[in-house]
């Protein structure tokens, strides 16, 4: 437990020292809650939809995680090029627990992250349902903790920075844009919500809206079961790979 | 059985590349053992190797009993090691850097505080340790970096280059430390150096790689014997200087050349 305590604790340091990194992670989310919040207001009032920041909010939030958490692979590029990767693939301790460890604190940062955009967005005119709120703080738990799991898998199958940062925008976009994160997933062509529907971020952002302002497309136990199983999934996974991994 | 690394027909390559050449070794428990060779002989490979963070081409490797490959684990929790090169966390002060390392290798919390604040001492660094590392001068790393192997007292220890950079004052405070660490707690030691009347006074046994090939094995007094020479930097000149002109010609050298010639371009 100390292990994974202490491998947790360093990447809270990193991130609380790193100024430029907390700042700069949230510019994104902001530009996109403030231009579509307010583009698409109007559009999105007129169509019976209701209020735009309202439904886009959680959305948002979302995505300020799926960017976190994914990026936060990225460390694991850099310590291999620091070195300090090969401190901890000597030490004695399981992959598995190197893993938990990163994934645990690379969710927290992807976590405070969504929080920060949460703030902005009730400034900007959000108003969540309050009686929902710790379901909310699972999902964005359980959506940071799969996207770490699955960016220090890919991460710890590459050597270099730049095809890490190909693939991570490759990914990233798709994820996001196909995850009913900007618009509502009810009466959308058949083909378009079967492939929302294989996008893990859906999920996780339906059940953050249905926790903050209700209404869930695919039901509350669905979205936990399916995104605690790939979280899992991936977990295993990354440490299959770690456990593969030589310097 | 009181051989704590074992070594059999290990052979590792890179693509064409050869770099460690089928070779065999024992250490003995509580032994000294000094791994030497010019720059690019295979040493590091080797130790990666033993270390469990490269796998092998062929052969096996036995530490403390337990196989390199198979039960990487059990290894892991037999070895420390001071690495060649940086493996410090830059963003860490010096005192989480050891505290870090100390956690991960389950030193216990008391133990921990008395050990990091006598080798801080030791490396002369605990006035800086709330420092960022990714402040220190080059030797200060190095210090830390040698001070942070030494916390936890395993069953074999591994130093690739541990005094590299260091003034004789330093270097001689932690040759003290680690012989005492070998003879009260019989701790294995494992280590390179490009010092040669380092690896004279201080290895009980000594092995000579080069191009991947073992060429000589025996204590500091037997490879001054068979080169018939004084001293063992004039026996390693004498043995490593002969090796190259021989192993000019060999296919690996030839591509090595061509490679070099082709990054030149």
């Amino acid at each position: 437990m100390m292990k994974i305590y202490i491998i947790w604790l360093r990447q809270l340091k990193r991130y609380f020292r790193s100024k430029s990194r907390l700042i700069g992670s949230i510019i994104q989310p902001l530009l996109f809650l403030l231009a579509l919040g307010f583009g698409f207001g109007p559009i999105f009032q007129k169509a019976g939809g209701g209020n735009y920041i309202q439904f886009l909010a959680p959305g948002i939030i979302g995505m300020a995680i799926l960017t976190t958490s994914l990026f936060s692979g990225a460390e694991i590029i850099w310590d291999r090029q620091f070195g300090f990767l090969k401190e901890m693939l000597v030490a004695p301790i399981s992959r598995l627990e190197i893993m938990i460890g990163r994934t645990l604190g690379g969710a927290t940062v992807a976590v405070l992250q969504g929080i920060i955009v949460f703030i902005i967005s009730l400034l900007v005119g959000f108003r969540p349902q309050a009686s929902f709120w710790p379901l909310a703080l699972i999902f964005m738990f359980l959506i940071a903790i799969l996207f770490c799991a699955l960016g220090t898998t890919i991460a710890s199958l590459l050597e270099d920075m730049q095809g890490f940062q190909l693939i991570m925008n490759f990914l990233v976009m798709p994820l996001f844009f196909l995850s009913g994160a900007l618009f509502p997933l009810q009466g959308l062509p058949q083909i378009f919500i079967k492939i929302a529907s294989i996008d893990p971020l859906s999920y996780g952002i339906d059940g953050l809206r249905a926790s903050l302002i209700s209404g869930t497309h695919f039901g509350f136990l669905t979205d936990f079961i399916v995104l605690g199983g790939i979280a899992t999934l991936f977990l295993v996974l990354g440490s299959y790979f770690f456990s593969k991994m030589e310097i | 059985m009181n051989n704590i690394i074992e070594v059999k027909n290990l052979t590792k390559k890179f693509g064409d590349l050869v770099a460690v050449d089928n070779i065999s070794f024992n250490v003995k428990k509580g032994e000294i053992f000094a791994f030497l060779g010019p720059n690019g002989a295979g040493k590091t490979t080797t130790i990666k190797m033993l270390t469990t963070i490269l796998h092998p081409t062929e052969g096996q490797i036995k530490l403390n009993g337990f196989d390199v490959v198979k039960e990487p684990t059990k290894v892991r929790q037999s070895f420390g090691i001071v690495f060649q090169d940086y493996s410090l966390d830059d963003e860490l002060t010096a005192f989480e850097n050891m505290e870090f390392h100390g956690i991960l290798y389950g030193v216990p919390k008391k133990i921990r505080q008395e050990r990091i604040k006598y080798l801080l001492k030791l490396v002369e660094l605990w006035e800086r340790r709330k420092s960022l590392v990714k402040n220190f001068s080059g030797g200060m790393k190095r210090r830390l970096e040698t001070a942070r192997g030494l916390l936890h007292h395993p069953k074999i220890l591994f130093l690739d280059e541990p005094t590299l950079g260091l003034d004789p004052q330093t270097r001689n405070l932690i040759w003290s430390y680690i012989k005492n660490l070998n003879k009260e707690e019989g701790i294995t030691v494992f280590f390179t150096t490009h010092y040669m009347e380092e690896a004279e006074k201080m290895a009980d046994k000594v092995a000579i790689i080069d191009n991947g090939k073992i060429i000589i094995e025996g204590t500091p007094a037997d490879l001054k014997e068979k080169t018939k020479t004084q001293s063992l930097e004039e026996a390693f000149i004498n043995l490593t200087g002969h090796q190259i002109r021989e192993e000019r010609a060999n296919p690996v050298d030839r591509m090595r050349m061509r490679r070099r010639a082709g990054f030149r371009r």
